[in-house]
């Protein structure tokens, strides 16, 4: 027996955080190609980041967006091309958006942070 | 342009293997044309289907050099163009024998798409009025033509790598009766075919467009089912535990 | 066995860039951060990475990230025209310009950076 609802609601999850990444690329690309025109250094990301708290927050919810959008890709990758068990596939995805959100936040926060007591 | 045309045809089950023959070409000759020569004047142990051959039943469809096709209307000039010609059973469906597939998966999943009517009037009750441009019948006109011959199936990726998928012929009647302002069993159907056996595995690639041979998009209608079903999930229809 | 001849149309291919993209993006992810995160405690760390990432071989591969990523959205873009508002056989057209699209990004990051 089918969970046609939960399954119906991951599916639209996946469509409403690609929404939210489709803007959250477009800006992050916008700004990636306008940030290396004079070449990149870890002073250039601080400067542009630390304090900043609009692009703490946009990067707190492309993080989320993400966690939660690759994890369900990926879930319909190994249930359609391998073998393994609905309880893998769950593990793997648990792991992934734990990966995600953990790294990117570390990463983000530092960021914000840093140059604070210089 | 030779007078013959090399054919390499399936012979046997799952197992088996291509068995090569040589075929006389003729003017506006067909795919079956050319599998009936063989059953008839050379190999009279070749089992294959076939029907009206010409276009309107689906019967004769089968795998021409890798593609699903209908082979009474393919004809042999447009096909084997370095005088060769691959035939084999449909893919995604099981081999009876050579060229023939066991439809039997095919029309359960029909079912288990709830793709059959549901009834809401007796005959004391009046007439339905349904206008011929009414935006669901439109929708409804769209699929209805579809007469089951299983080569969308059979071009199918997702069916090819989940089992359970319903597959594009299922899905596309199941939302022609969705538009059917007649038919009462939406909330059943919009469960059946929700899920990762029904309409949301499908990726949109489109194999199904590509080669159904009555232009039919069952993209379109799976399309319009994902729609349906989401609407139907965010307001807690759809049955299932949480 | 002739395999794989029914795939042969661009919305196929449209799909096996959206999930190729799709899986090496997941899998560049953990390094990004790992990357960001160096800018925290080893400064000096992340500079030496990225005067790295200055060379010809870094270039490419960073372009080439930009071209994935710009695909992969192209192709999500493509995924939700069809669920959300159902275009026709001219999507392969719009397959095709949004393969491009992504393209030029690409080459923008890449003369930009250079």
């Amino acid at each position: 027996m089918s969970n046609a609802r939960l399954e119906t609601r991951i599916w639209a999850l996946q469509r409403a955080t690609a929404a939210v990444l489709a803007f959250c690329v477009f800006v992050h690309l916008g700004m990636i190609i306008y940030a290396v025109q004079d070449g990149l250094s870890a002073a250039e990301i601080i400067s542009r980041i630390s304090g900043n708290l609009a692009w703490l927050a946009f990067y707190a919810v492309f993080i989320v967006a993400v966690a939660l959008h690759a994890p369900i890709g990926i879930r319909v990758i190994l249930n359609e091309m391998t073998n393994l068990s609905r309880k893998q596939t769950h593990l793997i995805m648990a792991a992934l958006c734990l990966i995600i959100l953990v790294m990117g936040f570390r990463a983000i926060i530092g960021l914000y942070t840093a140059g604070a007591g210089a | 342009m030779t007078n013959t045309i090399k054919v390499s045809v399936w012979r046997g089950a799952e197992e088996g293997e291509f068995a090569q023959y040589e075929v006389p070409r003729q003017p506006s000759q067909t795919v079956l044309d050319v599998i009936t020569y063989i059953q008839r004047h050379i190999d009279p142990t070749l089992s294959y289907r076939f029907a009206c051959r010409v276009g309107v039943c689906g019967s004769c469809a089968m795998t021409v050099n890798g593609k699903p096709r209908w082979t009474c209307r393919t004809h042999v000039d447009k096909v084997a163009l370095d005088g060769t010609l691959q035939v084999a059973p449909l893919r995604n469906l099981e081999v009876v024998k050579d060229l023939a597939c066991d439809m039997t998966t095919f029309f359960d999943k029909m079912n288990r798409a709830e793709g059959k009517f549901h009834p809401t009037k007796s005959r004391d009750d009046d007439f339905d009025f349904v206008l011929p441009d009414d935006a669901k019948r439109k929708q409804a006109s769209a699929g209805i033509e579809c007469i089951g011959c299983g080569v969308c199936y059979a071009a199918c990726d997702i069916v090819e790598w989940n089992k359970d998928y319903l597959g594009p012929a299922a899905l596309n009647r199941a939302w022609t009766l969705v538009n059917d302002v007649r038919d009462g069993g939406n909330d059943e159907r919009l469960a059946a075919v929700s899920g990762d056996a029904g309409c949301h595995a499908c990726h949109s690639q489109q194999g199904c467009v590509e080669h159904c041979p009555k232009h039919i998009s069952p993209t379109r209608a799976i399309a319009g089912l994902k729609r349906a079903t989401v609407k139907a999930a965010i307001k807690g229809m759809l049955g299932g535990d949480d | 066995m002739k395999t794989g001849a029914h795939r042969n149309h661009p919305h196929y291919w449209a799909f096996l860039l959206h999930r190729g993209s799709g899986i090496l993006l997941t899998l560049f992810l953990p390094a990004h951060f790992y990357v960001l995160g160096l800018a925290i405690e080893k400064t000096a760390t992340m500079d030496g990475f990225l005067s790295w990432s200055a060379t010809p071989l870094a270039k490419i591969a960073e372009t080439a990230l930009v071209i994935l990523l710009a695909a992969h959205l192209t192709g999500g873009l493509r995924l939700m025209a069809l669920e959300f508002f159902g275009t026709r056989e001219s999507s392969k057209i719009a397959v095709c310009v949004g393969a491009g699209i992504a393209l030029v990004t690409g080459l923008i990051f890449l003369l930009n950076g250079t």
